[in-house]
């Protein structure tokens, strides 16, 4: 300890003052919503992370894809990773660990890439019972044969009772992305076509039902699925420009997200979303939006005009886009999107701060 | 849906427009006072196609905006503690208190969690015996039945760690309020049907006797809403002032007589202070004396000289319809729903927040 601490400070050599280009407000502190996919996640990571990583940022992570894709002896890899922290660990119709190998196949499939080799870190917590723990690795083991990838690489940590949660499981993944394949968030132009390939809310409403503690009439289940066949039949069908899987924040975050990317205005029918009528009835209830809760088996596919039916009977042609439906289109224009709602009314759809918060009566 | 998309027909809604239209001969100001109501309205945009013959201010139904700010910091202070667990709705965690919201305290190490119904927070008090914990009881009379039936449970069972920090306020006395408010410009109500389904319309009747105005009792969807403008407008056009149901499929004239009798057992009518308002007299609920024992701010006193609201944020007359949220000058600029000076911004029953949502913009206020 120094004596004279006005003088040591004074002293420091410059060298070692931290300096980022935005100054970090003072005391601020991470709150849940820095986590939510809406506003303040993308402040935390313009803002705060990517001017920390300054020149260590690839181009790459600056364009916020679901996946990098980086070339390399001719070929190009989507390279991504992704951490899986929800609660409750088990949720209708799958788990965290079925979840997590879904969650990255998807993120490489939205590069139009070909998912390859996994790797899987689990985090334990003290006490987690080994039975559950044998669940959430067999469904790793299904999610993985269903999308033909091996897990290749991984690692396991135990952390003190209450330092987690049960278990976080975290996967990066890498794939391959065919010679002629060009999907990436900056390319929607005016005239194309906005496709959503299944009905929205199905995940998240699962997940906060069994949170809640609500039992609704009809199967409420989570939509989690691989994603790359049906992308590869869109991609075949027709000139898909974008693609990108909506997950938290949900549709109406991702369409901003792409709009901003592409700096181009949308346009969406609200009637023309597809919501499964038991989630609509839970949205009805908690007082939630279904266009902004987290799917895990639907992406918004943005096409060419001229391509937009070839592309919507494509993916109704595959199991996992039956329910598939155009739902807008893309509009010269600021980027914003706008929801042009039953009454003949139209309302921005924003991006949301934070979470959604029940309501309270 | 069935009782959902009847109400959300389109052609039913503009068939009620065009009536409603007919039926005014001149203008005519109405207050939806449920924050339900005002969003629907707004993000339906039902208020500009029925203008200008039809004013819709919006009413001080949003039990988290008037929830006054000495509580939100009593609740702040509460979930702080390390000897306590806060359980509170999930729309009251960012309504800001005067130094920071409850999301900032959960960050801050506070023992916040989200619930669904007061009977969770009783099971959390359950599963924790060595910790008080504290349900934040704010709402109207629709919250009041099964925040009254949490603290009859927990007598019952012995439950001696489960408190309530009671914020419930009653509408009718804030009607009563807006009525004799210097430059009040309310010609009529639509009252709010999730309130009246659980204490029914009889204590409206003098009201609209006394005060010669129309209150109608009125559902939450635009077939609804639109139903109810159309029933006020017609009792003002004949110079009529009675209480009607619209909602007709949930409410009727005694409310839920159960429900009522759990009220009233467990509670008892208070003065109360509304965020933004002021004191409104006998327009809340406290814990009778029977249930004292449950009471949060008996067993954690309030510490610190009472806190003071910005300046700049007029959500006192925005609750009471004397100012549309657009008209405020910190709308859209200083107050948004990421850094909201008042709690209407932030609630999804605010009005504040049901114009930002909907992209309205600044208006001058009228001079």
């Amino acid at each position: 300890m120094s004596e004279d601490p006005g003088s040591d400070a004074e002293e420091r050599p410059r060298d070692f003052v931290l300096q980022c280009p935005v100054p970090l407000p003072p005391g601020a502190s991470v709150l849940l919503g820095h986590g939510s996919g809406g506003k303040l996640t993308h402040q935390l990571i313009r803002d705060v992370l990517v001017p920390i990583l300054g020149d260590v940022a690839g181009s790459e992570l600056a364009r916020l894809g679901d996946a990098a894709v980086v070339e390399t002896d001719g070929l190009r890899l989507a390279f991504t990773t992704d951490a899986f922290v929800v609660t409750p660990a088990f949720f209708p119709g799958s788990n965290i660990g079925e979840l997590a190998v879904n969650g990255t196949v998807n993120d490489l499939a939205m590069m139009g890439a070909r998912p390859l080799f996994l790797s899987a870190a689990l985090i334990l917590e003290e006490g987690l019972p080994l039975e559950d723990l044998g669940l959430v690795v067999t469904a790793m083991a299904e999610a993985c044969r269903r999308a033909k990838v091996a897990l290749v690489t991984g690692d396991t940590k135990v952390v003190e009772r209450g330092s987690a949660d049960g278990l976080f499981v975290i996967t990066s993944g890498v794939g391959l992305v065919p010679d002629g394949v060009e999907v990436g968030p900056e390319r929607a132009r005016p005239g194309d076509r906005i496709i959503v390939s299944g009905p929205v809310g199905s995940h998240g409403v699962a997940v906060m039902s069994r949170r809640a503690g609500i039992e609704f009439e009809g199967e409420l289940s989570s939509d989690t699925r691989p994603l790359t066949g049906l992308v590869r039949a869109m991609l075949a069908a027709g000139d898909v420009r974008v693609l990108r899987d909506a997950t938290r924040g949900g549709l109406a975050s991702v369409l901003n997200e792409l709009a901003e990317s592409s700096g181009v205005s949308m346009v969406a029918e609200e009637k023309a979303v597809p919501v499964l009528p038991p989630v609509r009835a839970a949205c009805e209830m908690l007082g939630l939006d279904p266009l902004y809760v987290a799917n895990e088996g639907v992406c918004v596919a943005i096409v060419a005009p001229e391509d937009a039916e070839a592309v919507l009977a494509a993916a109704r042609a595959h199991p996992a886009g039956e329910h598939a439906a155009i739902v807008g289109e893309v509009v010269e224009g600021p980027p914003k999107v706008a929801l042009r709602t039953g009454l003949g009314g139209t309302r921005p759809l924003i991006m949301l701060a934070g979470d959604q918060l029940p309501r309270i009566c | 849906m069935r009782f959902v998309d009847e109400y959300r027909d389109d052609r039913i809604a503009l068939a009620l427009v065009d009536e409603i239209r007919r039926t005014a001969t001149r203008t005519w100001t109405l207050m939806e006072v449920c924050g339900g109501q005002t969003h629907t309205l707004i993000r339906q945009g039902i208020d500009e196609l029925l203008e200008p013959e039809i004013q819709l201010v919006h009413g001080p139904g949003c039990p988290v905006c008037v929830t006054p700010l000495a509580l939100i910091d009593e609740a702040i202070a509460i979930a702080k503690r390390p000897d306590a667990i806060l359980c509170s709705f999930g729309d009251m965690l960012r309504v800001p208190g005067s130094q920071e919201d409850l999301l900032m305290a959960r960050a801050a190490g506070g023992d916040v969690r989200v619930v669904y119904s007061p009977l969770d927070a009783l099971e959390v008090a359950r599963r924790n015996p060595e910790k008080t914990v504290v349900f934040f009881a704010v709402g109207f009379e629709t919250t009041a039945p099964a925040n009254a039936m949490a603290v009859r449970q927990a007598k019952l069972l012995g439950v001696e760690n489960f408190a309530l920090l009671v914020a419930h306020v009653l509408v009718p006395p804030a009607i009563v309020a807006i009525l004799v408010s210097p430059g009040n410009r309310v010609q009529g109500f639509l009252a709010p049907g999730h309130v009246c389904a659980v204490q029914g319309w009889r204590e409206y009747e003098p009201l609209a006797r006394d005060y010669g105005v129309p209150i109608v009792v009125t559902g939450f969807e635009p077939v609804d809403l639109l139903e109810g403008i159309l029933m006020t407008v017609r009792q003002l056009e004949e110079g009529r002032h009675e209480v009607e149901n619209q909602y007709v499929r949930t409410v009727v004239r005694d409310g839920n007589a159960p429900a009522r009798a759990v009220i009233d057992e467990v509670f008892e009518t208070c003065d109360r202070a509304w965020r933004g308002i002021g004191v409104i007299p006998k327009s809340g609920l406290r814990l009778r004396e029977a249930y004292r024992a449950f009471d949060a701010e008996l067993r954690f006193p309030r510490e610190g000289a009472p806190a003071s609201e910005s300046e700049l944020c007029m959500a006192g007359e925005v609750l009471i319809g004397r100012v549309k949220p657009d008209e405020c000058p910190a709308y859209g600029t200083l107050c948004t729903p990421e850094s909201p000076l008042g709690a209407p911004m932030v609630s999804s029953e605010g009005a504040c927040a049901a114009y930002f949502l909907a992209g309205r913009r600044r208006v001058e206020a009228p001079a």
